[in-house]
């Protein structure tokens, strides 16, 4: 594959990585953790950025509420029926029942379902605009969108006497390291491009529909023995699901990542103000401080591992069907890990350099407008980089359970007694090639999804730690563990070997 | 070699491009009324006194100076974390020695009140 393609690939991936974490991640992150306060104060919260559609579109979506109901109503007794009629079927060992054979009923199950689930969503969508007045709300997503516009109009201001230059650059050093440090994330395993549409299992490809028999009950290693003779290796180029695959793997997260540390220092430095000098001081110390402990937690991982690239990190869990938090020491460590990336995004109960009851906003109190925003915008997307990090890490990557190349394989040889199509053999489901990654990718940003609503759990759980609370908890208990757990590791390796 | 890079730069560049985006709008879009009191430092509706630049706690000093100290350290440990299996006992013991002299730095870090942020 020449450098042209490559290029062209690694500009897809960064489109995507781009889309998914500040386009949205970021904003639906903001506009849960408003809404979850908002609940918990029994406020309205982040619900009221409307768009008002036009009067004809609004009387057609009232006109169309009685039809989505009756549509409801008929997909899923249609789909009922078809079940009866299979049942039947089962009962009485009948070859077809009306006319209609097996393979016909379950598609006739999926397609009435389908409709059915549609009708109730389209029913739910109108029924909610033509209560509201006519208005697309959207549970207030449109909220994170309405305050980005209302932040880019706001007035721009800039201390008479800051340091002019150190002032702007602040916020920029927090957003681009942040963004920058996906480049090493690995969100799915290598995708083999000449084989989108095969089946591919240990570096052998064939194809889907004739290497698949539509017989049920035919042994699985019979089976794959069978392809494997018909299969041919895996050639053309395979393309790495992560923007760059680094030889330095994680240490380019901790060097770019790092520098989202000056952001805070000189943001605070250069806002001529108390407040903004002590909050980027309390800023630099406490994230340098945790960085030696999110540091030193990793450490462990590579003992395991073997290696610091990422991208062997997750294919090592996928290949061992066990997720690094199994490991004992590994526990220990995803649970410092955790802690540690909680401070370095200094976020509740680790907020101090930007706690309002002291210091009024930290080393935000002179920045307004977008400029604000940005600092903002690098918080959420490093909440979102240690939450992925965290996954490679202790979580399996894009390992999903049961889920191999070649498609779904549970534990056990149990068999289906009714082959659903001829993509099933026994207990084994078949998946292409392509749709076997979508589903890495998707489950990856599940998991990742499900981390950062843990932290936005804690942030609205825990109470504001002191200054020298934090600080001790790093130095003389979190750092010492780590190392300890270094030690423990070393030692557990060494005596399996 | 250079080329596995390539999509780091590219990344950055697009990273850099957003950042830059959201700055200038904000500064292009953004009206500006200074007025005398707007432009005084933001204190709570008090004025300031002195200068802004406070005379500053050592302890933060400090924290650099063992953030240095142990940073390194942690970066130290990688390529060895990486290489264990292939090093062994050898290794292993090897980096005791080094993670003792560390250890006993913490600890005199420790015994010596750098730690303290009581008072």
């Amino acid at each position: 594959m020449g450098t042209w393609e490559l290029t062209f690939a690694a500009i897809l991936k960064i489109l995507f990585v781009l889309l998914v974490v500040v386009g949205a991640f970021a904003p639906v992150l903001v506009w849960a953790e408003r809404r979850q306060s908002a609940m918990i104060q029994d406020r309205l919260g982040p619900r009221r950025a409307n768009i008002p559609l036009p009067r004809g579109l609004v009387d057609l979506m009232a006109w169309s509420l009685r039809p989505l109901q009756m549509g409801l109503v008929a997909g899923f007794a249609l789909a009922g029926a078809c079940i009866a009629l299979l049942a039947v079927m089962g009962l009485f060992g009948l070859e077809s029942v009306a006319g209609q054979s097996a393979e016909s009923l379950y598609w006739g199950v999926l397609a009435f379902a389908g409709l059915g689930v549609l009708s109730a969503l389209g029913y739910k969508v109108h029924r909610g605009i033509v209560d509201n007045g006519g208005n697309l709300r959207l549970l207030g997503m449109l909220h994170p969108a309405a305050d980005a516009m209302k932040m880019i109009w706001k007035e721009d201001f800039i201390p008479p006497r800051a340091d002019r230059f150190l002032f702007a650059l602040a916020p920029i050093l927090t957003v681009v390291p942040a963004i920058a440090s996906f480049a090493v994330i690995p969100f799915a395993a290598d995708l083999h491009w000449d084989h989108l549409t095969d089946l591919v299992h240990h570096g052998i490809a064939w194809e889907a529909v004739d290497g698949a028999p539509t017989l049920s009950g035919e042994a699985w290693e019979r089976w794959v023995a069978t392809a494997a003779a018909q299969g041919v290796a895996v050639t053309g180029p395979s393309i790495p699901m992560q923007i760059a695959s680094l030889n330095i793997g994680i240490l380019f997260i901790f060097a770019v990542g790092g520098t989202g540390v000056i952001g805070a220092a000189i943001g605070g430095y250069g806002s001529d103000n108390k407040y903004s000098l002590l909050g980027g001081l309390r800023a630099a110390s406490q994230m340098v401080s945790y960085e030696v402990v999110l540091g030193l937690t990793v450490v462990p991982c590579f003992m395991i591992y073997d290696s610091l690239r990422l991208e062997e990190i997750a294919a090592w869990q996928f290949e061992h069907g066990w997720w690094g938090i199994g490991i004992p020491p590994l526990t220990l460590a995803a649970v410092l890990f955790s802690f540690a990336a909680v401070a370095e995004t200094k976020r509740i109960p680790f907020d101090v350099p930007e706690g309002e009851s002291e210091l009024v906003g930290g080393y935000l109190t002179e920045y307004s407008g977008m400029k604000f925003g940005m600092f903002f915008t690098g918080e959420f997307v490093e909440v979102v980089l240690l939450a992925a990090l965290a996954t490679v890490l202790f979580f399996g990557g894009w390992d999903v359970p049961f889920l191999y190349e070649y498609g779904f394989d549970l534990p056990g040889s149990w068999e289906l007694s009714v082959p659903l199509t001829h993509w099933t053999i026994g207990d084994v489901f078949l998946i292409e090639h392509w749709a076997v990654i979508a589903i890495q990718v998707v489950f990856f940003l599940l998991k990742v999804i499900v981390i950062v609503w843990l932290q936005l759990m804690i942030r609205w759980t825990l109470p504001r730690f002191r200054y020298d609370q934090i600080m001790a908890l790093c130095w003389k208990g979190l750092l010492p563990l780590s190392l300890l757990n270094i030690l423990a590791t070393g030692i557990l390796v060494l005596l399996w070997n | 070699m250079l080329s596995v890079y390539l999509p780091v730069f590219l990344l950055l560049a697009v990273a850099a491009l957003v950042a830059i985006l959201m700055f200038t709008l904000t500064s292009v879009l953004g009206p500006k009324k200074p007025t005398p009191e707007k432009l005084l430092p933001y204190e709570s509706g008090s004025n300031t006194t002195g200068a802004s630049h406070l005379r500053l706690s050592v302890k933060f000093y400090l924290t650099a100076i063992l953030f240095v100290v142990f940073d390194i350290e942690a970066v130290f440990l990688y390529p060895w974390g990486s290489m264990f299996r292939e090093l062994g006992w050898f290794g292993f013991v090897e980096m005791l020695g080094f993670l003792t002299i560390l250890a006993v730095t913490l600890v005199y870090a420790w015994k010596k009140g750098a730690l303290e942020w009581e008072t």
